[in-house]
């Protein structure tokens, strides 16, 4: 179970500070979460503040009863968080092969690697020695970063929009793999993203807009709700001049 | 030999017994060891110090291995090893220097290799420099390599210089004939107040030839490295030169690349970039579980390997 108590989150800009996150209060203790809003509303800023790679203004993050707040990130890691980045990180060198054993924690046999690597769709045959850089696609990069969060896993995945970057075929096989896990993984699967057929499998809905939690729930009480946030709102009216 | 002669020989050679094939082993300036095969003869040069190696045309699949090592403190030396590899050749050289230096004095290689590649012949040469001891004495190696390819030959050079030598200034020449090529691909790492510099020149002077030429270098501590990159296209020609570093400490990295065009239907290229470890690199392997530490330690043995 993942609680954050009072949570906030400022940055300086020139003399003044701005709130990105305002006092969030949240518990998750579902299977399937997806945190969803508008752009710039700060999901990902909570995703990164629940893995430690930013530091919360004030608040505390409890995993398991345990008070990870002053924990950093290999430290949060280790208590069992793994996190997906939106834009996958490229490696000069380093092989898939060799990010799947690190992410597993251990030497991989090949054939580990490939039971991995097919969960995702991907042929390990074909990527097992490729360097993770600009010669993979968008989709590959983010199945590899897909892979290497099942290989870890750890009792809360966190998933920073899966579909940003990628194609319309690849996000669609990608569902699948999402809800192959959903049926496979056990733990809590925290996923940030804007698309409706994630939405669809999710147990839970958070809804963050402009630094809040504007609501928690079914996908049926949430989203009524994201269609009337001014952002939404500020959409639709752009798409109709 | 003794322990730390041994030890040198797996280091730059991974040589953990006597190896298959012709070799000749260079230890403290004398012979310490030498096989030549039908195919395969090492002749002591006369005039000078250093061996000739002559490889009989149509010779295919075999090795030599010719290592060289220090454990003398204060010993300095100059070698000339000159390759004579013949037509339709495919062979494998394993060169590589060690030094070990528990000493005050300053222990010194200078090597030069001249590889006269015929005709459709293929070569794969592997050195590595490695440098060692407790000593305060220093450690330099300055090899040179130069490499006139007649056409249609081939020649892959690897190169690498991880640990332990103070000071080194590399060259390496080519000159290619007709559909020749040259592959380079040099890994480097220095630390402390150790000086590498890197000195490559080729010469593509025959239509259809073409050199590919990659560095990879980690300057740590307070050292420094230079890379220098010429290329001429002197026919119609592909050269391609990349020095990728990654800069760390107070260290500095210098790239300076020169690409010249004699004839309008040379492609060169040249691509360079010197920076830090990215901070989202070290961030996403700290998400796998691994500390700071262990995560910069991955990505260099990712990008030197």
């Amino acid at each position: 179970m993942l609680e954050l108590r009072n949570i906030s989150y400022e940055v300086e800009e020139g003399q003044e500070s701005r709130e990105i996150l305002k006092h969030i209060n949240l518990v998750i203790d579902d299977h399937f979460v997806a945190i969803t809003g508008p752009n710039g509303g700060g999901k990902s800023t909570l995703a990164k503040l629940i893995a430690g790679i930013l530091k919360p203004s004030e608040g505390q993050i409890l995993l398991d009863g345990v008070d990870i707040t002053g924990m950093d990130i290999t430290e949060r890691a280790r208590q069992g968080i793994s996190y997906a980045f939106q834009q996958p990180v490229h490696f000069k060198g380093l092989t898939v092969k060799d990010l799947i054993s690190l992410a597993a924690g251990r030497t991989m046999m090949v054939s580990e690697i490939c039971d991995v690597l097919s969960e995702v769709g991907l042929c390990a045959k074909e990527y097992i020695d490729r360097e993770i850089n600009g010669s993979l696609s968008g989709g590959e990069l983010k199945r590899i970063e897909i892979a290497m969060i099942t290989a870890r896993g750890t009792k809360l995945s966190i998933f920073d929009e899966p579909e940003a970057g990628i194609d319309l075929w690849s996000f669609k096989s990608l569902i699948r793999v999402f809800e192959k896990m959903r049926e496979e993984i056990n733990g809590t699967i925290l996923i940030i993203s804007h698309q409706e057929r994630i939405l669809n499998v999710a147990d839970k809905i958070v809804l963050v807009t402009d630094g809040t939690i504007a609501a928690v729930g079914s996908k049926e009480e949430v989203m009524p709700k994201l269609w009337l946030t001014e952002a939404a709102c500020r959409t639709l009216m752009e798409k109709a001049e | 030999m003794d322990k730390i002669q041994k030890d040198l020989l797996k280091q730059v050679a991974d040589l953990h017994k006597i190896p298959a094939g012709a070799y000749n082993i260079r230890a403290n300036g004398k012979m310490a060891g030498r096989n030549t095969t039908a195919n395969i003869d090492i002749v002591a040069k006369e005039d000078k110090q250093g061996i000739d190696i002559i490889i009989k045309p149509g010779t295919k699949n075999e090795s030599v291995h010719i290592p060289v090592i220090l454990s003398e403190s204060g010993y300095q030396e100059m070698v000339y090893n000159d390759f004579y590899i013949g037509e339709d050749c495919d062979v494998t050289i394993i060169a590589g220097c060690g030094i070990h230096n528990c000493g005050v004095d300053t222990s010194k290689h200078d090597g030069i290799h001249t590889f006269y590649v015929g005709k459709n012949a293929r070569v794969r040469y592997v050195e590595k420099h490695y440098g060692e001891g407790d000593g305060n004495g220093e450690n330099i190696m300055n090899p040179m390599t130069v490499v006139y390819c007649e056409e249609n030959a081939h020649l892959e050079m690897e190169t690498t210089q991880i640990k332990g030598i103070d000071s080194t200034n590399r060259i390496t020449k080519g000159e290619l004939k007709a559909g020749a090529s040259l592959e380079v691909h040099e890994k480097i790492m220095t630390h402390g107040r150790q000086y590498a510099r890197t000195e490559f020149e080729v010469d593509l002077n025959g239509e259809n030839c073409s050199a590919n030429v990659i560095s990879r270098s980690v300057s740590r501590g307070s050292s420094k490295q230079e890379f220098f990159s010429k290329i001429n296209g002197n026919a119609a020609c592909a050269g391609h030169s990349e020095c990728d570093a990654i800069i760390m400490d107070n260290s500095c990295v210098t790239a300076s690349p020169q690409l010249t065009a004699n004839h309008i239907d040379a492609g060169l290229i040249h691509e360079a970039a010197i920076g830090k470890i990215a901070g989202e690199q070290l961030i996403k392997l700290m998400t796998l579980g691994l500390t700071e530490q262990e995560a910069e330690q991955q990505i260099i043995n990712g990008f030197l390997k």
